[in-house]
């Protein structure tokens, strides 16, 4: 059984947001890096976890990145990935992005790709889709649980007021969010052993790209919030309700 | 050239995400001089000829596919067919956890450029730019679409329904059938609950209100107001409340009309899921709290005091 986890990299979620260039570049001085939360919390520590249930698994981990992301990839491995794949381009669109990572894909020969459920970055939700869809391989979107037979993966996912359980035979692709697996932090022997674990670094297939981003824009900010004494909850109902028409 | 609108259904209801999506089709195919189409996959009792009271002339209807709206291959391959067979260039979904799933397969299928989280309807002097939101909505990149076809997936209550009149032609389309690869054992619903996503008012509680037990005044007040629950994470992780509740940066991203949050201090990652709310209102007893910064009105006070105090208020003027 061999898993593939997709990790990107994200500012930290307290990184302050602005931008430089135009508005056309992400300010990246001062901000601090992490791995994806969807991507570390929920697919890899998913795939750890049930690498831990049958040592016969094989987690590998893969990033479209330049090589400012190895710190995180490094610290992937440092959780519990066995080896990584970089694809060395900073390009951004999520077509182009998903073609690279089924590139790699189809070369491994994975049975399960395990994405996060969103970069809290590009807000794209899309990239695990497209990987299933370039790699004509089921797709369950949202899971909250996994559990893995030996065909097949039994999958909950998150649906409009619920869930829903699902049975799918391998290979598939699963984007992963909360309810997937329990927080864990590297400890000391991960981080030693994930000096020496393989990175490869691979060069970039040629594939198309469908949108490129023009500018960025920060929203109006608030005017200032308007206090209402304690003693009389009533005025801001009125106000709710005369003012703001929201009730 | 026309654009298509998938239109979901849920309790043969047109869902009301999806006549914000219909309007922003329309709206779009005004611009582009083209026609919308409302694409419906599935059956369904909903009135589908009523679509013609948000501006649609033509309704396609695949009844005939009992597919599950959870085999994002087959449901990107049903919208393909149709998009084929009515040359259409744009395909619009509302950002629902289906159009999650259906929306990128179907930008593969088609080599169509897909912004998703759209907020607004695309610029067209600048030739295809559509604004979504980024960084969880703590700020918007305008997106330019290169190919061709384009798909764009609105945010939910991003776009305002536009109403007009007339009844729209509900025209039956077949599919060639597609064999499921998904076996579906079990399906729980909540029954009775407002969906979060679609909600436009929500009354959000956080660790403030010290225990599961103090969520009674939180379900009244949102009864009242016919309103969605929400929670801040701590509260979800504790299981005080249901996880789907859990909203901010890391939990579902929400845009009301109207945002209460009680007893919530404001973190930046929470804020990251509300921030796009349209009326934002704050409770809580320290002055300090972040939460006042971003809120448009706000009580300094305990919500123990202040909430059944609201709730009387409210009960008062529906008399
Ligand atoms: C990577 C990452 C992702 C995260 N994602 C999310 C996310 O998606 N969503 C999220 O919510 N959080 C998220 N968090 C957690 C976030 O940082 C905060 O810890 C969390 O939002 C705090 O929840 P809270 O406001 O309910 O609790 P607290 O911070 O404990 O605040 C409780 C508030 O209640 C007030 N209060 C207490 N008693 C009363 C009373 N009687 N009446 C009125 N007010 C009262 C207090 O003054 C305080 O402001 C994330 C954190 C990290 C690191
Ligand atoms: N550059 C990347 N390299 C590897 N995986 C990625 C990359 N970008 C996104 N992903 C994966 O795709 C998921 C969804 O991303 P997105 O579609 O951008 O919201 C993320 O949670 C990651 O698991």
């Amino acid at each position: 059984m061999k898993i593939l986890v997709c990790i990107s990299r994200t500012p930290d979620t307290t990184a302050k947001i602005a931008f430089t260039d135009n508005n056309t570049k992400f300010a990246t001085e001062g901000v601090q890096w992490i791995i994806n939360p969807y991507d570390e919390w929920y697919a890899l520590v998913r795939a750890i976890e049930l690498k831990e249930k049958d040592a016969s698994i094989g987690i590998h981990l893969v990033t479209i990145g330049g090589a400012e992301t190895e710190p995180i990839i490094r610290k992937a491995l440092a959780l519990g990935g066995d080896e990584a794949i970089r694809v060395n381009s900073i390009e951004e669109d999520p077509y182009f992005i998903a073609s690279q990572i089924a590139f790699v894909a189809k070369e491994g020969s994975y049975d399960l790709i395990l994405t996060g459920k969103e970069t809290i970055d590009h807000n794209g939700s899309s990239i695990g889709a497209m990987v299933s869809e370039l790699l004509d391989m089921p797709f369950i979107s949202l899971a909250t649980k996994l559990n893995i037979e030996p065909t097949q993966a039994i999958v909950t996912r998150e649906i409009e007021g619920g869930e829903e359980e699902a049975e799918i035979s391998f290979p598939l692709v699963i984007s992963c969010q909360k309810g997937m697996a329990e927080a864990r932090i590297p400890n000391m022997r991960g981080i030693m052993a994930a000096r020496t674990k393989p990175l490869a670094v691979k060069e970039p297939q040629s594939a198309e790209k469908l949108t490129t981003t023009k500018a960025f824009v920060l929203p109006p900010a608030k005017s200032g919030v308007k206090l209402i004494p304690a003693e009389t909850p009533e005025l801001l109902v009125q106000l709710l309700r005369e003012e703001a028409k929201v009730i | 050239m026309p654009v298509i609108i998938f239109t979901e259904h849920s309790e043969d209801k047109i869902k009301k995400s999806s006549l914000e999506a219909v309007s922003y089709g329309v709206a779009l195919a005004g611009k582009l001089n083209t026609e919308a189409i409302a694409l419906v996959v599935g059956p369904t009792a909903a009135p589908l000829s009523q679509l013609g009271e948000y501006g649609i002339k033509k309704v396609v209807h695949a009844n005939d596919t009992a597919i599950i709206a959870s085999d994002t291959k087959s449901m990107a391959a049903i919208i393909s067919q149709a998009v084929d067979a009515h040359q259409a260039d744009v395909i619009i979904f509302s950002n629902t956890l289906t159009a999650k799933g259906v929306a990128p397969r179907l930008s593969v299928r088609m080599k169509a450029g897909l912004v998703t989280g759209a907020v607004a309807l695309p610029d067209l002097t600048n030739e295809f730019t559509v604004r979504k939101t980024v960084f969880s909505g703590k700020a918007f990149a305008d997106v330019t679409i290169l190919s061709p076809k384009k798909i764009i997936s609105l945010n939910q209550n991003a776009f305002e329904i536009i109403k007009s009149t007339g009844a729209a032609e509900v025209i039956p389309f077949t599919t060639a059938t597609i064999p499921s690869s998904i076996k579906i054992k079990k399906v729980n619903r909540m029954a009775g609950e407002i969906s979060l996503a679609e909600a436009d008012k929500v009354i959000s509680a956080g660790r403030g209100l010290k225990g599961p037990e103090n969520w009674g005044m939180v379900e009244e007040l949102a009864k009242l107001l016919g309103a969605a629950t929400a929670c801040s994470r701590p509260v979800a992780d504790s299981n005080w409340r249901p996880h789907h509740e859990h909203v901010g940066q890391t939990g579902l991203a929400i845009a009301p009309d109207l945002y209460i949050a009680i007893g919530i201090s404001g973190a930046i990652q929470h804020l990251a899921g509300v921030n796009r709310s349209k009326t934002i209102v704050v409770i809580n007893k320290d002055p300090e709290a972040p939460f006042f910064k971003a809120a448009d009105y706000g009580i300094i006070g305990d919500a123990f005091e202040v909430v059944p105090k609201m709730i009387e208020a409210i009960k008062q003027l529906k008399k």
